[in-house]
Formats: C-alpha cells, structure tokens, sequence
C-alpha cells in the first residue's frame, strides 16, 4: 500500500507539471493579449507595459520564470486586476466557492443517496416513482435556467431569499440548492441503480436466508457494494460542482473562484488562468486520489498490487 | 490528526469568508445602492481607463474643474483661471481645500500628477489624454527625458501654470477629465502602491473610499474634508459589481439596488412602459467598418449600398427601443460648434438617408454587381453581445432581401474580434465609439491615416489636412468648419458605415434625485440624494 | 417375497423429457427486446425520441416561417394562430426557431454521445481487463486529463476556432470520453474478480472471449445509463457554451441558445424561455427513461 501513494504522488507531481505547461502554451496561443484595447495604446506607452511584464522576453524565458516562481508558491500578479495578485484571488475567491461546493456537494450526497436507496428498495412503488421524477426534473433542466427561475420564484415574487448577493447564511440556499441539482439527481438514479444491482445478486440472496436482518443485509452487504459506482461518480461530482460554480457564481453574484476560469481567458489574464486551472488541478486530483483510496477500502475484491 | 487539523482549519477559512461582508446601515443614513458592473482594473486617476472606473473616481476625486449638475462646466478645485492671448499659457488659482486625510491640496500635487501619469514608468494607457500639454507626448515616449520640460509647474502652492501645444478651446473641460485629477504627493512617494487597497486611499473629491471587497464591493463615504461638502447629501454609496444583466434587473426590482445601468434589452418595452427606464444622453455612435484594403470593400459604391440598405429607423424602433437617432452622419448630437448654443450635428446636417434601398441597388448595380449577382460571400464580425447578434442579424437580412448578398456571421469574444479588427483580418465589423471630452474632435481625429483607431486601413489626405489645422488653431469658427469638411469627406468615401446614435437607457429608482449624468458615460453623485419614499 | 423387479419401472426417456418446463431459448437481444417492450416509461421515451427526430428532419420543411425570416414590425409577438409560440426580438416564429433548433441540439448530443461511448469503453474496458502496469499507465493519462479542466480547454478551443457546430462536436468529442472509460474500467476491475469469470477462464475460454462475452454484458447496465446520460449532458454543455456566448453562430440556434437568449427575456416574455427549456426536459426526460428501460432490459441476471 505504502508504495502505492508514493507512486500516485509522483504521478500527481508530474501530472501537474504537464498541465502547467499545457496551458501555459495554450493560452498564449491565443490571439490577443491583456493589454489589446478597443482605444489604442500610444507605441510608447504599450512598449512600456510589455517591458514591465517580460512580454517581449523569448517564449521559453517568460515559462521557466514562470515555472519557477509556481515552485515557490507565487502565482504571478493578475494583468486584468492591478490591485490583486493571482495568489490573493485564490485565497479569497478559494473559501467562498469551497463553502458553496461544500454546501452543494453535502446535499446531493445527503438527499440524493436516501434517495436512491429508498427508491431500489421500494422499487415500482410510489416512493420510487416520486424520487424519480423529482430526480428526473434535476437532470432536465440546465442550471442557469434552474438558477433564474429560483431567483425570480423565491427571491422577486416570494421575497424569501434575496435574489443574489453573499453575506448572510441565507444568501448560500438557492444558489446550493441550484448547484446540487443536477449532481442529487443523478446521484439519486445511479445509487438505485448499482442498488437494484446489487440485490439482485446471490450473496444477498443468502444473506437473507441465512436470517440475517433487513438492515444488516441492507447496510453490511448491500450498500458496501452498491457505493462504489457513487464513489466513482464522486471526482466528476466535484468536478461538475466546479464547473457549474461558473454560471451560479456569476448569476447569483458570489465572489468564488468559479468566475474566474472563463472571464480570465476573456482578458486574457495569462497568469490568473494559469493559477485558477492549476489550483484546479490539485484540487481534482487529490480528490481522485481520495476516490481511489476509499474503493480500496469497499470493495475488498480490488487490489492495488503492482505484481500480478 | 494532520488531516483533522486541515480540515478544521479549511471550514473555518470557509466560514470566515462570510465575515468580509457587510452589514445593514443604520436607519438615518441616505445610501445609495449603485451596480456599477465591473471590478476597477486601475483604481489610480492617473491609469484607469473604463466608464466604472471613471464613475467611481469622479465621486472620489476633484479636478481643476467639474461639470456642474447643468451640464455646465465651471470651476472647482480652481479658484478661478487666466489664459494668455494665444491661448498657450494657462495659470489656475487655486482654492484652499484638503486631502481626505486633512493635508492641503496643493499645486505640487497636480504637477506631480499630470507629470507622473505621463511617465513612461507608471505606462498609463490613457496618457494621451495629456498630450494637449507642451511636450506631454514627447515626454511620454521616451523622446525627452527631463520632466521638467513638461508643461506644467507649480508656481507656488496655490498657483498652477500650464503651457500647452497648441490652443485648445475645449481644455477646461478635459480638465473635468480623470486623467487630469489629482493625487497626493507625499502619499504616492512614501507608498506607491496606495491605490491598490481602501486602507490607504486618499482622495479630495466628494466621497471617501472605506471599503474595497475586490470583485464584489466598493463602498464610500461622505468626505467630511471636502471643501464643497454641504452640497454632498448622501452618506454612503454602496457600487455592486454584478456582471449579469439578469440578475441585476431582479435585483433592482427586489429593491437590492437603487440603481443598474445595464437592462437586458428584450425587458427595455416592459420597463419603459412600467416607468422603471431613465433614458440620458450619451456621446456615441454604433457603425460597420468596412475593410477597404480588401476587395469589394475597395469600391466606395459598395460601402454605400451596403450603407444605404440598412433601415436604421425599424433597428432604433423595433431592436435597441430606448430612444436612439438614426445615424445619417458621424459626429452624434450633443457636441457643441462655433457658436455658443449650437449643435455640431445640426449644423452639420445629414449626409444621407436612414433607408434609401433604391439608391442602394443601383450603386450595387453601378459596381458591376446587379442584384447581388456574383457578390462574393463575406463575414459580418462582432464582438459577443445579444445587442450586436440582434442588429447583425437584423442587418445580414436586410442586405439578402434589399441586395441580394449573403453573409455569414461571426462573433468573437472581445480580444479575439479586436485583435482581428486590428490586424484588418476581417471583411466588414461592428464597432462603436463614446466620445472622451465634448469636441467633435474626440470622433473625428480617428480616421486619419494610420491612426491608432483607424482600423479600416482608409487614408486621405485632405481630410489628415483638415484634422490638423482644426487641432492647430483656438479659433472655433476655423476648427468647426473644418470639422465639418472633415467629416464631409468621410461620409462621401464612406469607410464606416454610420448606424445610430447611442442613448444611456438605464435603471433609475424615481426616490434617487440630484445626480448629473455625463453623455460621456460617468455618473456624478456629488449633490444626490434620496427622497423620502 | 415381494418381487423387487416389480418396485422398480424401468423409466422411459420420453415420459420424462415431457416433464420438463419447456421454454423456448430466444437470444440475449431479443430477451432485452422483450423486456423492454413491457417498459411502458421506456417506451414513451423511445416513441417521443423518434418523434422529435422525425419533427427534426421534417418540421422546418412543413412551416410556412423560415427560421431566419425577419419582420421587424411584429417583434416579440405573443402566441398566436398564426405564431404557435409567438415572435422572438427579430420578429422570427419561435415554433420554426425550436423545431430548427432540435436538429442542432439533437445532433450535438449523438454525435458527442457516441464518440465519447466508443472511446470510453474501448479505453477503459482494455485497460480494466488487462489491469498492472499497463492498466496504472492508461489510469496515469485519464488522470491528467481529468485534471486539466475540460472547460478550459474547450472554451479555449471555442476561442480560437470559430464558434460553430463542427468545433463543439471536436469540443465535446474529447470531453466526457473521460468519465466514461473510468466507469467501465471501475466496473471490469471488480468484474473480472468475480466468480464466473474465474470459472470461464477455469473452463478455458479466452481473454477475447471473456471480455466480450462475460464482463461487457454484466458492465453493460452502467455503460448504458452513463450513455444515456451523456446525450443530455452533450446538450446542457452546448447550453453552457451558448450562456456564454460560445454556441453556434446566428441566426442558426439551438435549444441552449434559445433558452440562454430567454433567460434574459423571460420576465417579459416568457413564451421565449419556456418552450426551448420545456423541449430541453423533454428530450432529457425521454431519453432517461429510455436509459432505464435500457439497463433494466440488458442485464443479464435480469434474465427470466
């Protein structure tokens, strides 16, 4: 086992070098820079911007510059944002879209999984039919829709909930509840699923005539099994959770890191979408490796031996 | 236990992150809740460069002169002014008032400024704002290096004297300008980096900033050292920085804001029927470039019928719906000429029709393509924005049904599409352009050849003749009417194709009063208020 | 004495043959075609897919409007006899906008749908089923291409290419294959430690053999739902892109450029945002169900 981590974290090491210099030489591969205006600089003076940011240093300078300051934990200043570097928007907009995935992640896992088991218990009743049509209304409909409709029920007509802003602990509901949709649902279909699966197979036939109860059949062998598609499903969830930050973030005006992925390309704000898809990176990748550790864990079948 | 200690600590960052944020204002105070849409990417005088930057600094700073809530522009930091008969040496007077911090404001602070900002060091891109000064430009870009040489001095404390290139009528109200407000001195020199953070903003104007939540919120409040402060009522204002249009139209109905300049367009009919839509002035036009290096754009009979095919009254009727003019010239409405009162586009008059198709065939026919026969297939390129999707696709069917030519459409997002337009790597783009001071010559002086703006590729000599005797001379009569020849051959090569003139719909609670909004964008708060509602 | 001959018949091969339960053996495919069948959910699905096709392909052809005809004087008219869903900001008959609309987005979702089962399965079963070093190496690569965020990449892409219908298929083509490949080989991994499959490869079959005739159709079920599930993720991505302007070029429209268009008007005219969102759900809504039939007609212990 020991030497498994210490090859994974190797192999994370490496995998977050590659995707440093992926991006790096992708995103300067795009036309346009930070600095192109509608108002066009006077020669002077963008001579002087791109000296005083190392644009004109060969292409291969300004990536180990850069390289080199990622080992020491700088990310760079932000070319859009004088007042931030990119290390300052990490740290403040890091918190906030942690706290909105948490929330988020907390209900699809919280609602959706009961969800999912009650409905593969209790296939073909009604309590099947209702999760799955509530989850299937979660899949449906895409999130920016789901995000205006809630602003405008809950928020304008309703006056519950403010229709954006971050503050109060109430200004965190609509916009978790947006983000969890898609993952409750889905979470909810494929935890019935790999339930309906899983109790259908012949240890949990014998199980239950060996006199085991319901819920010792249910829990110590059914639900062992039955996690592991969910554990799976746990990266994308957390990657999803990401991606949807973007659109509920910026409709729901909340200062996260989620905004920043595409408005950073937009501007052409090289180090901030260096420093927001690298900080990504760990992220996922740690959470992988999380994911990864967890089935060893559960499914006792699957062995990490490098022999075979 | 490493582990537990990690996540502790990461779930108290998360809900501290909660803590930054802001609570509810006391009763009495009169707040003003303005989204202002966009997070400052220079928040010093000397280097922003947007409309919200613009309308933040303006209520922090004061210049020389202001705009009053008439439009007028008169005196303010300035005492009072003399110019010399050629018009090249202006002296201020300036009035006893002081730094948010107490400190005197001086004229070493505006020297210091306008020197400063035109230092290729500080690389501010709206520098040439300053090149009306002796020697601004040179200094600029490196070609003098003794600052000195500028044209600005600080005689003594109180008195500001500044040369000039060449008379410039219009200088009092450039003086209103951001890039020709002041900061202070001292405060620059010990800590350069104050315009970076609320705590150690110092400013002079009617606000002080005390609160600066990057990407999220600014907040400022009544500045008690401002020498002008009983006509300053609010006591806060609070700038939001919603970027989605969406949302800010439900939050100004939900009354979460008092104020959002950007209405999605397809709600403008409901909101202006319903009395929530302030309509102001603004100094634009909306047009297509054309690129003449390029064939058949080469040939001015196409830039016209493409020009003349376009029906400009059912676009400003049936698409932008808040009140915008056909444009049937350059220069917009609202820039003053030679005589006091006057209206440079009313003088000027119009150079064509809003919709002539029939004038549009035949010039199409003239240049050998009759009917659209043999009209190669182009690209209509704009920058992403449902108003430029809808007018293009307005526009791409007008020219099929009219001419007989097909288009494709491409949006690019901003850099892309501005790159492009530079590059004149496009056939036919939508651009728009907002004046920077109230002078015609703020439109005009883009089209000379090889200009900075001039992203057509056209050159003409006589009209580079006529904007530079316009920028040689104080005489208004001589300027204007060479404007208006100026703008004459402009309309008659047609390397733009003029749409409409642009307004300022916006989203104005009735209880908010006593603002100024500039045609040039900026909103002014110094003398606002909010009724009792 | 009893004779013992008398208590034992001997027993006649025939008479106990007709004892049996007779059923006859159909094929695994027609068994999950059967059982399908019964799926009154999944075949709802199925007919309203086929039907959205057949509106796809036809609908335009049959309506009076042209979905890019403007008419500027009857701008955001509401529905009408005349108009089914009303006008859109140009005046253009938003029934023929949603029915154009349904041949784009239905398009993106199979054809994204379809490359990236291909590529998922394929990379992932192999790399399950032959497991160690090479398995870790194929795992490594998934690795980092999950990490770097697709959404970077693609609107980076969307960026510099134009935007248009080949280039989000090239986009989501390479997206989700991911997800995919991960499932499939999570589920040939605990698969192929299972008892039949040491039992097959007791009894000699070979790895070909294995892999194809025992661990796909058990990994089958997963496979199926995530598949189903990726035509509507292709389309809500697409949606995504057109939010941020990044779908395809005007005036051609999908469903996300509607709905993303509609959001924006919705307070106003609603009509503008409900009838792409509506058929959005349909479609999702349609395609589940049939997901679900699918799984519940395919797996093999299901088999009765």
């Amino acid at each position: 086992m020991k030497k498994f981590v210490i090859q994974r974290v190797i192999a994370m090491l490496i995998t977050l070098f590659i995707v440093a210099t992926v991006t790096f030489f992708l995103a300067k591969a795009i036309p346009g820079g930070p600095f192109t205006k509608e108002k066009a600089l006077p020669e002077a003076v963008l001579k002087n911007i791109e000296a005083k940011y190392h644009f004109n240093d060969p292409l291969w300078k300004q990536y180990t510059d850069y390289m080199v300051n990622l080992m020491k934990g700088d990310l760079g200043p932000s070319f859009r944002y004088d007042a931030l570097t990119v290390n300052d928007i990490v740290r403040k907009g890091f918190p906030v879209s942690a706290l909105l995935g948490f929330v988020a992640i907390l209900i699809s896992l919280g609602l959706g999984l009961p969800a999912g088991i009650i409905s593969a218990y209790k296939q073909n009743f009604w309590q099947d039919n209702f999760v799955m049509f509530f989850s299937i209304l979660g899949i449906s409909i895409p999130n920016f829709i789901l995000a205006t409709l809630f602003m405008y029920i809950f928020g304008l007509k309703l006056h519950i909930f403010n229709t954006a802003g971050w503050g109060r602990w109430q200004d965190i509901i609509l916009p978790a509840v947006t983000l969890a949709a898609y993952p409750t649902a889905y979470i909810a279909r494929l935890m019935r699923s790999s339930m309906l699966d899983v109790l259908n197979q012949d240890y949990i036939k014998t199980a239950r005539s060996k006199g085991l109860s319901e819920y010792k059949v249910m829990t110590i062998h059914a639900l062992k099994n039955a996690l592991i598609p969910v554990v799976t499903y746990l990266g994308p969830l957390i990657a999803a959770v990401f991606t949807g930050s973007f659109i509920v973030e910026r409709l729901f005006f909340i200062p996260g890191l989620g905004r920043y992925y595409v408005t950073s390309i937009y501007d052409r704000d090289y180090t901030v979408i260096l420093g927001t898809t690298i900080f990504y990176a760990v992220f996922l990748i740690l959470a992988n490796f999380a994911v990864d550790i967890i089935y060893a864990f559960i499914d006792p079948r699957i062995t990490y031996s490098t022999e075979k | 236990m490493l582990k537990k200690l990690t996540i502790l600590m990461l779930v108290v960052a998360m809900l501290g992150s909660f803590a930054g944020c802001k609570k509810a204002a006391p009763a009495e105070e009169m707040v003003l809740k303005y989204n202002v849409g966009a997070e400052p990417q220079y928040f010093d005088p000397r280097k922003a460069t947007g409309i919200p930057e613009f309308t933040m600094l303006l209520n922090l700073f004061d210049g020389l002169m202001r705009y009053d809530n008439q439009g007028q522009i008169v005196p303010s930091v300035a005492e009072s002014y003399t110019v010399s008969p050629d018009g090249l040496v202006w002296t201020f007077k300036l009035k006893d008032t002081k730094w948010s911090n107490g400190e005197p404001v001086t004229a070493q602070d505006f020297e210091y400024s306008w020197k400063t900002a035109l230092s290729p060091e500080i690389a501010s891109e709206y520098s040439y704002q300053l090149y009306y000064i002796k020697n601004g430009e040179k200094y600029n870009s490196g070609e003098l290096t003794n600052a000195d040489e500028v044209g600005v001095k600080a005689l003594d404390d109180k008195t500001l004297e500044v040369t000039l290139e060449a008379p410039t009528p219009y200088f009092t109200s450039l003086l209103s300008f951001t890039t020709y407000l002041p900061i202070n001195k001292k405060l620059d020199q010990s800590n350069p980096d104050w315009a970076k953070s609320a705590d150690n903003f110092v400013s002079n104007g009617p606000f002080k900033l005390t609160l600066w939540d990057h990407n999220h919120t600014i907040e400022m409040v009544k500045n008690t050292n401002y020498w002008d402060k009983d006509k300053v009522k609010l006591s806060k204002i609070v700038f939001t920085m919603v970027e989605e249009s969406s949302t800010e139209l439900m939050m100004f109905e939900n009354n979460e804001i008092d104020w959002g300049p950007n209405p999605p367009l397809p709600e403008l009919e409901r909101l202006k029927n319903e009395g929530k839509l302030t309509i102001s002035p603004y100094l634009g036009t909306y047009y297509y470039l054309f690129n003449v290096t390029k064939k058949p754009f080469d040939d001015v009979r196409v830039r016209k019928a493409l020009t003349f095919a376009i029906d400009r009254e059912a676009i400003v009727k049936n698409i932008t719906k808040a009140g915008q003019l056909p444009a049937t010239a350059y220069v917009p409405p609202g820039v003053p000429d030679a005589t006091p009162g006057s209206d440079f586009r009313k003088v000027g008059g119009d150079f064509f029709k809003t919709y002539d198709p029939d004038e549009a065939k035949k010039l199409l026919a003239d240049a050998g393509y009759p009917d659209g026969k043999g009209f190669p297939k182009f690209v209509l390129l704009y920058n992403t924005s449902e108003a430029h999707k809808t007018i293009a696709e307005a526009i791409q069917r007008m020219w099929k049904e009219n001419l007989g030519i097909e288009c494709t459409l491409t949006n690019q997002e901003w850099k892309v599409y501005l790159d492009n337009r530079n590059k004149l790597n496009y056939d036919v783009a939508r651009a728009g352009w907002i004046g920077d001071y109230t002078d015609p010559m703020t439109f005009i002086d883009m089209w000379v050849t090889g200009g900075g703006n001039n992203d057509t590729g056209w050159s003409n000599k006589q009209y580079d003749e006529y904007v530079k005797t316009a920028k040689s001379t104080g005489d208004q009569a001589a300027r204007m009417d060479a404007m208006h020849k100026a703008e004459a051959i402009l309309m008659d090569e047609m390397p733009i194709g003029p749409i409409y003139f642009y307004t300022r719909p916006e989203l104005i609670k009735a209880y908010v009063k006593g603002y100024y909004t500039s045609a040039l964008g900026y909103t002014d708060f110094k003398e606002a208020y909010i009724e009792k509602h | 004495m009893i004779d013992e001959k008398e208590l034992f018949k001997p027993v006649n091969i025939e008479e106990l043959e007709a004892k049996e339960y007779i059923r006859p053996s159909i094929g695994y495919w027609a068994d999950a075609w059967r059982r399908l069948k019964k799926n009154k959910l999944a075949v709802t699905g199925l007919v309203i897919i086929i039907l959205l096709i057949a509106l796809a392909i036809f609908g335009p052809m049959f309506s009076p409007y042209e979905y890019d005809g403007t008419d500027l004087n009857n701008v955001y008219a509401p529905m009408s006899r005349s108009h089914w869903f009303g006008t859109d900001e140009l005046g253009r008959d938003v029934f023929t906008r949603v029915l154009y609309g349904a041949r784009i987005s239905l398009a993106v979702g199979f054809v994204a749908s379809f490359i990236n089962l291909i590529i998922g399965v394929l990379y992932g079963g192999i790399s399950g089923f032959i497991g160690g070093r090479v398995d870790n190496i194929m795992m490594r690569f998934v690795d980092i291409l999950y990490s770097i965020p697709i959404l970077l990449i693609v609107i980076i892409l969307m960026v510099v290419l134009k935007p248009g219908l080949k280039n989000i298929f090239i986009a989501l083509g390479i997206s989700y294959w991911v997800g995919m490949a991960r499932i499939v080989r999570g589920q040939t991994l605990s698969l192929k430690e299972q008892d039949f499959t040491l039992a097959a490869k007791t009894l000699g079959a070979t790895r070909g053999r294995i892999l194809v005739r025992h661990i796909i159709p058990n990994a089958i079920g997963p496979i199926v739902v995530t598949a189903t599930l990726l035509i509507p993720n292709a389309i809500f991505f697409e949606s995504f892109l057109s939010f941020i302007g990044l779908g395809v070029s005007a005036p051609m429209a999908s469903w996300g450029v509607l709905a993303s268009d509609g959001i924006r008007a919705f307070q106003s005219h609603p009509n503008l945002l409900f009838f792409p969102a509506l058929f959005i759900s349909i479609t999702m809504l349609s395609f589940n169900f049939l997901g679900d039939g699918l799984r519940d007609a395919l797996d093999p212990r299901l088999r009765k």
